[in-house]
Parts: C-alpha cells; sequence; structure tokens
C-alpha cells in the first residue's frame, strides 16, 4: 500500500462516478440491473451478488486490510456465520475462550448441531494453541485480539505461522483493532472478520459485518457463500459505514489517547480491584502489541471491588451510556456479565474473570477529564 | 461541559422512547393531534420536526446562541436572515463576502430596494463611515474567501452597538470549534453546513444562529413562512457530521499548518495567504478572536501557466467548488467562487488568475506534498 491509510479512507469513495464527479459515492438503491444485451453484463445484475456502493465499501477495506477481496454483510454475525459455512461435519476449530458472547452462542446453538465443533482454548497461550492445532479433525484457528472484555493479547504472526504449517487456515476478528492499529493479513492470517457495527461505522448508527480475505481462493468461496446465502448489507448503511470510515483513523487515535488516561486514572481508584487495557505497562500481552501492531484501542474493563456498586454506577453515569455494543464516538458502559457473556455458562465465564464485578467501557472521542469526572462521580 | 464533549452530546441525542444513541430520522410530514382544540408541539414538519429540532438545538447550544435554525442550504439560511428587513432598509456588508451572498443582495434583494454599501471591512473606519441613519446591520465574515483576510470581531460589534445595527457573520471557514462570535456579541451567525460541520462532501445545508431569543423568534417565522428549511434526513447525516467536527478541524488545521509552510519554502509559489502564518495580515487580531487558523488556504503560483499545471497535475485534491470536507479540494476562484466579479475588479482585491485555493483535508500531509510536487515538477 503505497498511501497512508489516512490519505486512503479520506478518500475513499471518491472518483468513483465519472460522469457527474461526485465526491460521495451514489447510494444505488437498487435491486436489478439492466443487461445490455443478451449474454452481457455492465458488471452488476441482482444487488444481492453485487452493488456498486457496497463494492465500493468492499474495496476500500480491502486495500486497509491489505487483503484481496472485502465482503459486507447485515451484520458482524451474518459475517462470521457466512466464514463458518466453509466448514462441514466432522470440521472443529480452534477457538479464543472468552470471545464476543454472540459468536459463542452462534457456535453452540447454530454450527454445533450440524456437526463442527468448536475447540476453546486460551489464545494467548502460544503453546496452548500449537498443541489445540495438533488435535484431529481441526480445519481452522478462529482469534479474538484483544479478546472480548478482558483484552488478552494473541500473538497472531506466530499463530498464523503454525496454523499454516499444518495446513489449518487463520481467521481473526479484528473488530477492536481495526487496520489502523492492526493488520492481521500482513502477520499471515488468511481472513479478518468485523462487527462494522463498531469502530469501523463508529457512531452508533449501522448494524454491519465485514470479512476481507487474504486470497483469492478464499475470495471466491466467501464470494460464493456470500451470494448464496444473501446475508448482505444494503446500499444506504453500506453508505453509512463508507462514510464512517472516513474519519476512522482520526477517531480510533482519540479514543485510545483517551483509553490511555482512563485506564491509568482507574489504576489508582480505590475502589477499582483490577484494569485490563494492552496499553498499560504491566500487561501481560503488551509486548506483543508493541511488536505487532501499531496501537491499543479504546475498550477497557475493570473490576470493582464489589458487586453491589454496580447498579449505582450504572444509573448514575451522565457522559457514559449504559449500553451494549463499542466503538462509537460516544462513551458507552457495558455489564458483560448480564449484556454481552449472558449466554456463556456461568461457572466458565466466572472461571475466565467475566465475574459480576467486572464492567467494560467503550471509551468515545469526548473530553477525556470530562470522562474521568463522569467515572469519579459514581465510583 | 468541555467543547470536545459537547460536540457528541449536545442536543437530544438519546431517543427517550427507547433509549436508542442515534436521534432517530422522523420521516414525516405531518403529527397526529391528540386534541382538536390544543394542537401538539409539532403539528406539520415545515413548522417543527424533531431530527431538524434535534439540530437546531445543537447548533444553538455549539454557538453560544438562544436559537438554532437549519436551512436547505448555505444560502437559503442567509437569504431567510435577509428577509428580517424592509425596503430602505441599509446594509453594510464586507466587500469578500461570499459570491452567493454578494449575488443575493445585488440581485434578489436590490430589486426589493435593500440597500446594500460594500466596504473593505478589514479597516474598522471604513466600515463606520459607511453606516447612514436607514443602517440596519452590519454583514461580515471573517476569515474571508479567498485571501482570508482578517476582520476584527469585536471592532464590527462595538460599531454595531453604537448605530444599533444587527451584527450578522458568516463564521463558515471557521465553525464555532474555532470561533463563536456570539460570545464576542455578534447578533447573528449564519453558516454553509454544507463544508465544515456536515464536513463530509455528501449534503447541502445551511444554519443560523441567534443571540438573542426574540431575534430568533422573529427568523423562525422567516423560516416557517418562506419555508427553505432542511429535511429529517440531512438534518440528521449533518449531526452525525458535527460528531467528529473537533477531530475533523484539528487533524485539518494540522495539515493545513505543515502545507502552509511547506508552500512558503517552494519556488513556485509567490505567496500564501494562511491565517496561522504569524506574517499574514491580521494574524494577531485572528489569535485574539479565534482558536484556531482553520484549514483552508490560498497561494499564488509564479505565473498561470504554473497554477494551472499544478491544478490539472494533482491526482489527490479533487479540483472543484466548495470545501470543508475530508477529501482535500483545489479550487481555482478565478474560474470558481469569483467568476461573476468583473476581472479588472478581481484583480484589485488580488485574486489573480495565478491564485488557488486548497481546502485541506483528513490524508495524510505527506501524501498531499508528493502529490503537488509531483504536479509542478510535470513539464
Amino acid at each position: 500500500m503505497t498511501q497512508k491509510i489516512s490519505t486512503l479512507l479520506a478518500q475513499a469513495g471518491n472518483r468513483y462516478d465519472a460522469k457527474t464527479g461526485a465526491i460521495s459515492a451514489p447510494i444505488y438503491q437498487t435491486a436489478s440491473f439492466g443487461h445490455p444485451a443478451l449474454g452481457q453484463t455492465t458488471g452488476f445484475d441482482y444487488s444481492r451478488t453485487s452493488n456498486p456502493t457496497r463494492l465500493i465499501l468492499e474495496e476500500t477495506l480491502a486495500k486497509a486490510d491489505g487483503g484481496h477481496r472485502g465482503f459486507a454483510f447485515a451484520s458482524g454475525m451474518a459475517a462470521i456465520d457466512t466464514v463458518l459455512h466453509l466448514f462441514q461435519k466432522g470440521d472443529r476449530l480452534v477457538v479464543t475462550e472468552d470471545l464476543y458472547g454472540g459468536t459463542f452462542r452462534l457456535f453452540e446453538k447454530v454450527f454445533r448441531p450440524y456437526g463442527i465443533e468448536a475447540i476453546y482454548v486460551d489464545t494467548s497461550d502460544l503453546a496452548v494453541v500449537r498443541g489445540a492445532l495438533k488435535l484431529p479433525g481441526v480445519k481452522a484457528v478462529f482469534v479474538e485480539s484483544p479478546t472480548n472484555p478482558l483484552l488478552k493479547i494473541a500473538d497472531i504472526r506466530a499463530i498464523a505461522a503454525a496454523a499454516r504449517e499444518l495446513g489449518i487456515l487463520t481467521i481473526v476478528d479484528n473488530t477492536f483493532l481495526t487496520p489502523v492499529f492492526q493488520r492481521p493479513l500482513v502477520q499471515g492470517a488468511d481472513m479478518v472478520v468485523y462487527s462494522a457495527t463498531k469502530y469501523l461505522a463508529g457512531h452508533n448508527d449501522v448494524v454491519a459485518g465485514m470479512v476481507v480475505t487474504g486470497n483469492s481462493e478464499l475470495s471466491e468461496r466467501i464470494g460464493f457463500f456470500q451470494n448464496a446465502i444473501g446475508g448482505v448489507l444494503g446500499p444506504q448503511d453500506s453508505w453509512l459505514t463508507l462514510r464512517g470510515l472516513k474519519t476512522l483513523p482520526l477517531r480510533v487515535r482519540k479514543q485510545q489517547e483517551n483509553a490511555c488516561g482512563i485506564a491509568d486514572w482507574l489504576i489508582s481508584h480505590a475502589h477499582v480491584r483490577r484494569v485490563y487495557f494492552p496499553g498499560l505497562a504491566n500487561h501481560p500481552g503488551r509486548q506483543i502489541q508493541d511488536r505487532e501492531g501499531s496501537g491499543y484501542g479504546g475498550m477497557i474493563s475493570f473490576e470493582v471491588d464489589e458487586a453491589s456498586r454496580i447498579p449505582t454506577i450504572l444509573a448514575g453515569v451522565k457522559i457514559f451510556t449504559f449500553a451494549e455494543s463499542l466503538g462509537g464516538v460516544e462513551s458507552l458502559i457495558t455489564y458483560p456479565a448480564v449484556q454481552t457473556h449472558a449466554d456463556m455458562v456461568v461457572s466458565v465465564r466466572e472461571r475466565l474473570g467475566i465475574n459480576d464485578r467486572l464492567l467494560r467501557l467503550s471509551i468515545g472521542i469526548e473530553d477525556m477529564g470530562e470522562l474521568i469526572e463522569d467515572l469519579k462521580g459514581v465510583l | 461541559m468541555n467543547y470536545a464533549t459537547r460536540l457528541i452530546h449536545s442536543g437530544k441525542d438519546r431517543d427517550p422512547y427507547t433509549g436508542a444513541s442515534s436521534i432517530p430520522i422522523y420521516q414525516a410530514s405531518t403529527f397526529h393531534q391528540a386534541d382538536p382544540e390544543h394542537l401538539g408541539h409539532y403539528d406539520y414538519a415545515r413548522s417543527g420536526n424533531p431530527t431538524r429540532e434535534a439540530l437546531e438545538q445543537a447548533i444553538a447550544s455549539l454557538e453560544g446562541g438562544a436559537r438554532g435554525l437549519a436551512f436547505a442550504s448555505g444560502m437559503a439560511a442567509t437569504s431567510s436572515v435577509l428577509m428580517l428587513f424592509s425596503p430602505g432598509d441599509h446594509l453594510v456588508v464586507g466587500q469578500d463576502i461570499y459570491g452567493g451572498t454578494f449575488r443575493a443582495l445585488t440581485t434578489l434583494f436590490r430589486q426589493w430596494k435593500l440597500e446594500v454599501t460594500f466596504v473593505d471591512s478589514t479597516d474598522p473606519t471604513s466600515v463606520r463611515k459607511a453606516v447612514m441613519p436607514a443602517t440596519r446591520a452590519l454583514f461580515v465574515e471573517t476569515p474571508a474567501n479567498p485571501l482570508l483576510a482578517i476582520t476584527d470581531l469585536r471592532a464590527m460589534v462595538e460599531i454595531a452597538r453604537e448605530y444599533k445595527l444587527l451584527a450578522i457573520t458568516d463564521n463558515t471557514f471557521m465553525t464555532p470549534y474555532f470561533q463563536r462570535p456570539i460570545e464576542l456579541g455578534f447578533d447573528i451567525v449564519v453558516h454553509s453546513a454544507t463544508k465544515f460541520l456536515g464536513g463530509h462532501s455528501d449534503l447541502i445545508a445551511g444554519l443560523a444562529v441567534t443571540r438573542e431569543a426574540e431575534v430568533g423568534h422573529r427568523l423562525k417565522v422567516v423560516q416557517n413562512t418562506f419555508g427553505a428549511i432542511l429535511g429529517p434526513q440531512d438534518s440528521w447525516l449533518l449531526m452525525r457530521g458535527i460528531k467528529t467536527l473537533g477531530v475533523r478541524m484539528e487533524a485539518q488545521q494540522r495539515t493545513a499548518g505543515v502545507l502552509a509552510q511547506w508552500l512558503v519554502n517552494r519556488p513556485e509559489v509567490k505567496r500564501v495567504y494562511y491565517p496561522g502564518l504569524t506574517r499574514h495580515p491580521g494574524h494577531d487580531t485572528h489569535q485574539a478572536q479565534a482558536s484556531g487558523a482553520g484549514a483552508v488556504l490560498s497561494f499564488e503560483l509564479q505565473d498561470v501557466a504554473t497554477a494551472l499545471k499544478l491544478l490539472k497535475g494533482v491526482k489527490l485534491p479533487l479540483m472543484a467548488v466548495s470545501l470543508g470536507g475530508v477529501e482535500s479540494i483545489l479550487s481555482y476562484p478565478a474560474t470558481m467562487s469569483h467568476a461573476a466579479m468583473p476581472k479588472a475588479e478581481r484583480l484589485a482585491r488580488g485574486i489573480s488568475d495565478s491564485l488557488v485555493r486548497l481546502s485541506v483535508g483528513l490524508e495524510a500531509p505527506e501524501d498531499l506534498m508528493a502529490d503537488m510536487a509531483a504536479a509542478l515538477k510535470k513539464s
């Protein structure tokens, strides 16, 4: 990629419409496309297969991630669901144990009955991952890094290298860091998935998912499933996601700057027992992240000393919104045990550290001092 | 509340019924009334629409005014403000006012006998001299287009108070993020919100904010009667743009400063106009009334051929009218913004045929410099 990512994204969709010169890519709100003649096509036939507005978004993210092709879906779950259709009965996947609850539910409630099995491991432990990759039937490793909500860091480069040697696919959910801070395909992964609802779109106003593939063979297969299953993103939301991408570098850098300050403040608070943030000097994954990525993101989790504080905190915050989701310009606070990870078995959740004293923050682009004041008021 | 936070959380940014993090787009023209004798707050969407109202409250808060009103374009906002006056009223207007405003005053409003004297508003003495018994308002713009000439806002307020005139200013170039004229005593601020406020080159909108509720009420009557309102879709998109105004303005200004300095040192460039340069006329005045230099700069090349070479040779900035978007835009005042001005008048004002204007976007400064250097090098 010759251009800097900020240049690429600011210019996304520009110079597309040669007929009018429109700076902003048109929203092609059309289901179908006329054919010039029998046996001829403009390249577009039916919008489930391909739509020009969606294609601009898909091409932009593929470039940003250094990948081969991009694919946009109706939600992050639709994106992951489509990817999992690559596998067949009897196939097994090595999966990050503290992963997003919706992905966990998809593996357990939807794909396990079809005979596709997830083996959950701590992907921040390379030796454990290497061991699991050798289990019979393993066809892929599905990594979230940093994980949700405990922000554990996996060594994606080392995992991808080990998987490649065994002919195993590496799939990375890059929702938390985005191509601005981490580009797994460049580190050797085969595929990247996103909930584009989060940082990519960035304004808490779109639900969308994306996949970027690393080679033409995977592109062909994912393209086939995208069209065959049909969980595609509509033109309006594609356009709005593209509009969000234009300010992605600005937003995530500001969110990270705010998150660093807030994490430092939380550490020294008397009622905070533990802070999870990859940018902290003593975070176990900090070294890997410094070597492999270019940032820590804007997500923080922290444990308070007593669960009885939680209702007061959630009811009392004024700038933070108590809501699920993350990655928007507005700061959000989430209670993982009852919101994002409610589908996880309680004993597993507790063992992972997702207990009833844990809160997760998605830091926005507001003034850092005021976000700290807001937390100070309720802690 | 700190300004960065106000940009995200001003106005009604949460839906009271559902808690939605984004205000709903009320695509409704009329509203059911519960009581035929006492109509509710909303009756017909020209008079009031909840989405537009959220935007209007947001801009009023950001400019520090009593009332905000949203219009279909910057010109609709300005023209609606001009409708506050009556035949025979006289206005003193800065000669560097935006070309569209100049056209409205010298054609439409002239036929309705609104009298205007154009003066060099960078010189408060000539403004004072132009005031006549029938004068009702001052209308200035700073920094002005395209030479970024600076008008002393406090001096204008002083003259306006002395002669009981309405002080009106077009704050498009600075936005309230960098300059808040109402806080300095101005009565009305107008915006082409198409530019930095919307910020993504994808909508046309205008805004007006009044310092006092009484003037706001009169303008509201014009808005409802004349009816040049902003629709709900564009109102929503504009609010989405405002959420990243702070991070965009900071980044665009930073790059503009780097480019201005780079252009100063280029042999092909004769002169650079940018309020951030210490040698820029009015630099100190600007510093005293604004917290930033903005992201628009103009520069004069050594000759017309070099200007045309640059305009035709650049690949990154769009060659287009307008400004304030995430994409850099290079314009040629001679044939674009100032085409309607007689050539002799244009040259006398320093707007030569070798002058180009650059609206700096979010691209990386290195990429923009490399692109312009390559265009200048072409033979």
